[in-house]
């Protein structure tokens, strides 16, 4: 360290500071008391008669009711989407159907405030993120699969993609909208009908969706959008007339996915969890670096399957680093989803705080250094302080599970071949980030983890033009890009010679 | 007097050697004694996969074609022997030339399979296919020669190592194809082959959690319990088939990298 950055770390840290309150207005949104199932174009009571309440989780107040979908109403969502298959949409040119999905991008766009509050009210996520993350990116995977629809056949030359059928996908509560968009816009855009499920937690910005797809004014039955809680999507991956699964969830929750369609002969893609690496060599931009590091694991609340959970830094810079990154943490501000100046919201849901608090206090008991920073939280809500472990061994639990919420846990190497073994410790491999100012290193290092994305001198970063998938127990199939096309599609297998 | 002919013993090919089972047992198949592999094994094939997984991954892509197109030309050398243990000269052929198909392969498919992305942001943004990692293949059962290179060239040519459970009732090609591989340039352990009796190692190789994709192109009736076995770690399956021939066979047994790589000054 030079002795300025010393006598800066020995000034007093910036946590007195006070903003003024900076609240999104909340009332673009309007809701409605209750909400049925959007099956066949329309919102339909459930056959089931059952609703539950889904609530702000930065205020446990009930925002709406909304449907549990029952097994005949799985039923009738999957009858709705195989009838708009069959007659009408696999058949409708490919060029209309682009344009019905550069349809749904405009309308996205233009109504995007109003979905960004939504997804902050019913998700607990800093609008600033939903603002300028999960809507404009929800938009552009629309936009960009929408040129895929009419061109499938220069993606796949001459193996004359056909679409799947009626796919049935299930997403979970992290980006609601912006998981809906990974999912339907190549779904349609390969001529594909969907049954969507949104999670139990975060129901409302896909209801609003269909709104959207009125709007679009989409043949009714392509989409078909049916709340409920993991029963319900259970009944989907169940169903006979189902060709496709697509999931984003849980290690556990894939494997018993698997299990079920074992034998089946159903396409299915799994979009798992992660414990992903975020490896800090000597020669790194440091301050960067640290901006990076809270980005990969405070980004939404930690609530992210790719979050890079484990930081492992050389040896050489140890203490410099985490003492910046304790310095950065004084300054985050913890609080109301829809202020503007909010950089970590509210844990989505009890269950997930409950586990959150598990699994740090396995932390502690293990040996781990717990570090948090003075944070003042809401009376009511969901909370959790960001957490930094430090003294962590790979064994440890906070070493090994996903958390899933706002807690780091700090190791350290001393070569690249270290730090590339202690990476790929881990029965997931969705994606881990590399900082280093050489980028030679870089490749090398890319070129030896193992994980479905590696981002260089950044971190969470998305494109819809960019494939996103894991390896290993992550799962299997890509989402993005042109790759993210393949799982809806099914195709003339060569049997030729040479084929 | 005649000279008495000196037979061959028919071991399996784990790592590199040909060892008899650890468990000493054999099954008489097409007239000879064939070790009849255990779990143990099995295990011992799986352990040979993984270690030589990092250098056949390693090895440049030309190289690798160089080697798969060595195995063409040891099979040719054999290719009396080979048409005697099989239906005949055709099915040698078709495998032999299958060889030299994937070999070309090698070096091209990251071409095909791969892409540059155009993200809205300063990086360079590339996907690449890389390894599985250890490959689980059920070798069909007919034909025990054709079906077995059908599944297994895809496999290692890109840059897999396999565990290969031969045909049960014709397991003699599989130990020839082991010999002819054995004296090919193929690192030790990129080709494990066991003969044996495949309902009681099957489901060892289908649950096995290093091995990380499973090709069931020779299971019958029991692959729904082995695809449920194949989830306890999230196992790529396929269901293989011995008449295909494509890159896309590659591809089943490939992951896809994304990679960020910073642009700037």
């Amino acid at each position: 360290m030079t002795d300025l950055e010393r006598r800066q770390d020995r000034s007093p840290v910036p946590s007195g500071w006070d903003y003024a309150p900076a609240p999104e207005a909340r009332d673009i949104v309007t809701l409605e008391d209750s909400y049925g199932l959007f099956i066949g174009g329309e919102l339909v009571d459930p056959r089931s008669g059952e609703f539950f309440a889904t609530l702000d989780p930065s205020t446990e107040e009930p925002l709406a009711e909304v449907a549990q979908a029952g097994k005949e109403d799985v039923d009738l969502a999957v009858k709705s989407a195989r009838d708009a298959f069959e007659n009408g949409w696999s058949d409708l040119a490919p060029a209309e159907r682009a344009k019905y999905l550069f349809r749904i991008a405009r309308i996205l766009q233009e109504r995007s405030r109003e979905f960004a509050v939504l997804e902050s009210l019913n998700g607990g996520k800093p609008i600033k993120e939903s603002r300028d993350v999960d809507l404009p990116l929800s938009a552009a995977h629309f936009f960009y699969y929408a040129g895929w629809a009419d061109k499938l056949e220069y993606a796949f030359p001459n193996r004359q993609p056909r679409p799947v059928g009626v796919a049935g996908q299930i997403i979970p509560w992290n980006f609601p909208l912006l998981m809906l968009a990974w999912k339907v816009a190549p779904a349609l855009a390969a001529g594909n009908t969907v049954v969507l499920k949104p999670a139990e937690t975060t129901p409302l910005s896909a209801l609003l969706f269909a709104d959207v797809l009125r709007q679009a004014e989409l043949p009714p039955g392509v989409v078909n959008i049916i709340t409920g809680d993991g029963s319900t999507g259970a009944e989907i991956v169940k169903h006979e007339d189902v060709d496709k699964i697509a999931f984003t969830g849980s290690t556990e929750v894939g494997k018993a996915i698997q299990r079920e369609l074992a034998g089946t002969g159903k396409k299915l893609t799994l979009e798992l969890g992660g414990k992903a690496a975020n490896i800090i060599f000597d020669d790194a931009a440091l301050d960067q670096a640290v901006e990076g590091i809270v980005n990969g694991i405070y980004f939404n609340q930690g609530h992210v399957c790719c979050a890079g959970s484990r930081l492992l830094v050389q040896e050489s810079i140890y203490e410099p680093v985490i003492e910046k990154l304790k310095r950065r943490l004084t300054t985050l501000r913890v609080g109301d989803p829809l202020d503007k100046n909010t950089d970590v919201g509210a844990i989505n849901s009890k269950m997930q705080l409950e586990k959150i608090q598990e699994l740090v206090a396995s932390g502690k008991e293990e040996g781990a250094e717990i570090y948090q920073p003075p944070c003042r939280l809401p009376e009511k809500g969901y909370w959790f302080v960001p957490t930094v472990f430090t003294n962590v061994a790979q064994s440890y639990r906070v070493a090994q599970e996903e958390i899933f919420g706002p807690v780091l846990s700090v190791l350290t190497f001393r070569t690249p071949d270290e730090a590339v073994e202690k990476a790929n410790n881990t029965p997931y491999g969705l994606s881990a980030g590399v900082w280093t100012e050489k980028g030679s290193r870089i490749l090398s290092m890319a070129q030896k983890l193992k994980a479905g994305v590696i981002w260089a001198n950044t971190y969470n970063r998305f494109d819809p033009t960019s494939p996103f998938g894991g390896y290993k127990e992550s799962g299997f199939g890509r989402e993005g890009g042109l790759h993210g096309l393949e799982p809806y599609l099914q195709f003339e297998q060569s049997e030729a010679r040479g084929g | 007097m005649s000279r008495l002919p000196v037979r061959k013993t028919y071991k399996l090919f784990v790592g590199g050697e040909f060892p008899r089972s650890e468990s000493g047992r054999t099954y008489e198949a097409q007239g000879q004694n064939v070790a009849r592999a255990s779990r143990k094994d099995l295990r011992d094939a799986v352990r040979a996969a993984r270690a030589a997984s990092g250098k056949w991954a390693g090895m440049t892509a030309y190289n690798r074609g160089q080697v798969l197109y060595r195995i063409a030309e040891m099979m040719e050398a054999r290719a009396a022997e080979f048409a005697e243990l099989s239906s005949g000269r055709e099915e040698v052929e078709n495998a032999i030339d299958r060889w030299v198909w994937y070999a070309g392969w090698a070096d091209k498919y990251a071409q095909v399979l791969g892409s540059s992305n155009p993200v809205a942001a300063p990086y360079f943004n590339f996907t690449v296919p890389e390894p599985t990692g250890v490959v689980g293949v059920l070798a069909p059962e007919s034909p025990a020669l054709d079906g077995l290179v059908a599944r297994l060239a895809p496999v290692i040519v890109g840059g897999n190592t396999a565990v290969l459970l031969s045909s049960e009732s014709e397991p003699l090609a599989a130990v020839e194809l082991a010999e002819a591989i054995a004296t090919a340039d193929v690192p030790g352990g990129v080709v494990n082959i066991l003969t044996g009796h495949r309902s009681e190692l099957a489901p060892w190789l289908a649950g096995h959690m290093d091995v990380n994709a499973l090709d069931l192109g020779g299971a019958d009736g029991d692959a729904p319990e082995l695809e449920r076995l194949a989830a306890e770690n999230v196992k790529r399956v396929v269901r293989g088939r011995a008449d295909r021939q494509s890159p896309y066979e590659i591809a089943n047994f490939l992951e896809l990298k994304t990679v960020w790589h910073p642009i700037g000054v």
